[in-house]
């Protein structure tokens, strides 16, 4: 894994939305959504991207994909920069990044058969049709198990379920090599959910996709992924390997999320020391200075409030951005 | 359970035009005490909730069976006296904190409307009451937020404000439905200490409506697990957790990723899908999803019986009342 040049090279990334509203529409400040962002994905893994809402998971997931320009940084992919190609040349890139999003209705057009829908990238991209391109659709159709005399129906005939594996379908099209997966299953049932994730670790195996998969959800995100990033207000504050960043957690929020999921087994959830931390997410437009989780961590000092700490590799592969490394949340320091 | 129950289901089923969507449905809980309601979408778990408020969607029908808030039937009473219950003596709180706010009135208005509506008050009393009630909430600057509009709010503080509004009158039955599931983590944490601190000081009985088992784990005293729109187990926390007897409980159970697996290993599946009222299987609503389903699962429906081993413990499957002759 570390002597392949990564998949996905991200350096820096930033992505900032102008507040208008000022004299003759003049941006009156700038939403940080994405502010700083930094890692790398390599082929066939899976790298998870955690954090809560407005964190800017999502926005750094479409900034990859060039649905939105980022205000700066560096992104790689296979080791061309993004931002340079031409256009030609980013529509033959398009066709080895692929999303699934989280609702699998909204995602899917409801006026034309799952067959079109899925066969859309081969056509687009391949030239293929007839015979050719029907064969391809029913195959891929099997792939994420679903029967391939069902692709004449129209959406609104499958469950949440069976669409999300619609959408996988037309993702894998065109054996890319990188999905992002934006919250691929919240919408779905629980008994559902489990179909939906193993059905992406055996596709993996199989293709030698690489994920990445946004989520706030941590613990499927820590069944998925073979590494994590923790996100808040735009920044990552901690990346590890997945089992070194839940049994080892450094940075004081990531220890604040992971004390706030309630565990589905009663004896353990009582026998935990309850944390849970006061106040409200800040606002991205308008973040604090310093730290950003300051203001409402545990354990936060005067230099917290004015210097932002750097996120550094503290242990091999581990990185957090603390002030206090070994801080704990319920331990003073 | 030695405390009288506050509010009794019993043998609830409902209608809507052809389509069953609750069949016999019963449970009870006593002040003071939490009782969750698991299950998936289409399960009948929030029609439950609107049977019990009153509130149910034009052409749903209660065809039988009772609902006793303090032993009386709540089921075919005049709308007139549903309201005086309705915010009083039952409250709800529901998923969407903001879409459930009136988004053209000042939430500290919408807390002193649900109390002018039920006690005899003065609008300036409250207001006042309002006031105090934020700050039981859990509010910064109540003084200032009074006089602000959900929108102005984040997803939290709306929660907050819609606890403030239901438990304004001191109800005996909160129903809480999904509370919890449109909010962030860290925040849902905050929510959930609130529901179970102000349920305990008021000895509030808690119906919470959830799909997530962690939620359940933390907060409820019994639990029934719902599917198809029938209470397939209903029990004790401990008890379901530990010896949970319906197929479908056990394949929920195992069928969650969780922070003490092995990151990657195959998930226990339950293969298939939701049913939904308009084709509910025959027999046992679970048969096709079961992996030890019998003939008999395929024709005869099961009722909910003891489980042979704990006295709170009950089980709607063949194989459980097989296996306890």
């Amino acid at each position: 894994m570390s002597s392949k040049p990564a998949l996905l090279q991200v350096k820096d990334l930033k992505v900032h939305f102008p507040i208008r509203g000022g004299l003759f529409g003049a941006p009156e400040g700038y939403v940080r959504a994405v502010d700083g962002v930094s890692f790398d994905v390599a082929q066939g893994e899976t790298f998870g991207l955690v954090g809560e809402s407005g964190c800017g998971k999502t926005t750094t997931g479409s900034a990859i994909l060039r649905m939105i320009r980022p205000t700066s940084g560096k992104i790689f992919f296979d080791g061309e920069d993004m931002g340079t190609v031409d256009k030609k040349s980013l529509f033959n890139i398009r066709r080895h990044m692929q999303i699934i999003f989280q609702d699998p209705a909204s995602s899917l057009n409801p006026k034309i058969s799952i067959a079109k829908s899925v066969g859309e990238p081969l056509f687009v991209h391949q030239g293929l049709r007839g015979k050719e391109l029907k064969n391809r659709v029913d195959d891929l159709l099997e792939t994420v198990g679903l029967p391939h005399q069902q692709a004449n129906r129209y959406p609104h005939q499958f469950s949440g379920g069976q669409r999300q594996r619609i959408v996988i379908a037309r993702a894998l099209a065109l054996r890319p090599k990188l999905v992002v997966c934006d919250e691929p299953v919240s919408a779905l049932d629980v008994s559902v959910q489990s179909q939906v994730l193993n059905l992406l670790n055996s596709l993996q195996r199989d293709l030698g996709l690489a994920y990445l998969f946004i989520s706030h959800d941590l613990s499927v995100v820590r069944h998925i992924s073979d590494r994590v990033a923790v996100m808040y207000l735009g920044q990552i504050v901690e990346m590890a390997p997945t089992l070194e960043l839940f049994e080892n957690p450094q940075h004081p929020y990531t220890q604040t999320l992971i004390a706030a999921i309630p565990l589905p087994d009663p004896t353990a959830q009582r026998a935990r020391k309850k944390i849970i931390v006061e106040g409200e997410i800040p606002s991205p437009a308008n973040p604090p200075k310093g730290c950003a989780f300051h203001t409402r961590c545990p354990l936060a000092q005067n230099i917290c409030k004015n210097e932002k700490p750097l996120l550094l590799e503290r242990t091999p592969k581990h990185w957090s951005a603390c002030h206090f490394e070994g801080a704990r949340i319920d331990e003073p320091l | 359970m030695s405390k009288e129950p506050v509010i009794q289901i019993d043998n609830l089923s409902l209608s809507i035009g052809e389509l069953d969507i609750l069949c016999g449905v019963s449970f009870n809980v006593a002040a003071g005490q939490t009782l969750a309601i698991v299950g998936e979408s289409g399960c009948g778990k929030s029609m439950t909730a609107l049977a019990i408020m009153g509130l149910l969607p034009e052409g749903a029908i209660i065809t039988s069976g009772s609902i006793k808030l303090n032993d009386r039937d709540l089921v075919g009473l005049p709308e007139g006296q549903m309201q005086n219950i309705r915010g009083n003596e039952i409250s709800m709180i529901f998923q969407e904190p903001v879409l459930a706010l009136d988004p053209l009135m000042p939430v500290g208005n919408q807390i002193a409307e649900a109390l002018t509506a039920h006690v005899q008050t003065s609008s300036g009393d409250a207001m006042n009451e309002a006031l105090s009630l934020l700050d039981r909430v859990g509010i910064p600057e109540a003084q200032k937020r009074l006089k602000q509009y959900p929108f102005e709010l984040s997803g939290g503080m709306c929660q907050r404000i819609m606890i403030a509004i239901a438990l304004a009158c001191r109800p005996g039955v909160l129903i809480a439905d999904e509370p919890t599931t449109a909010l962030d983590v860290t925040i849902q944490a905050q929510i959930l200490r609130l529901i179970s601190s102000l349920g305990n000081e008021l000895q509030t009985a808690l119906v919470l409506i959830t799909h997530d088992l962690g939620v359940v784990a933390d907060m409820a005293d019994q639990v029934a697990v719902m599917y198809g729109g029938s209470i397939v187990e209903l029990g004790e926390l401990d008890d379901i957790f530990a010896r949970p007897g319906h197929p479908y409980t056990k394949a929920l159970l195992r069928s969650i990723p969780r922070l003490d697996t092995i990151p990657k290993a195959e998930l226990e599946v339950i293969s298939g899908m939701v049913p939904d009222a308009r084709n509910w299987p025959k027999g046992c609503r679970f048969h096709p999803r079961c992996t030890s389903a019998m003939p008999r699962c395929t024709i005869e429906r099961p009722l909910l019986e003891p489980d042979g081993e704990s006295p709170d413990h009950f089980v709607a499957c063949w194989l459980t009342q097989e296996e306890k002759k």
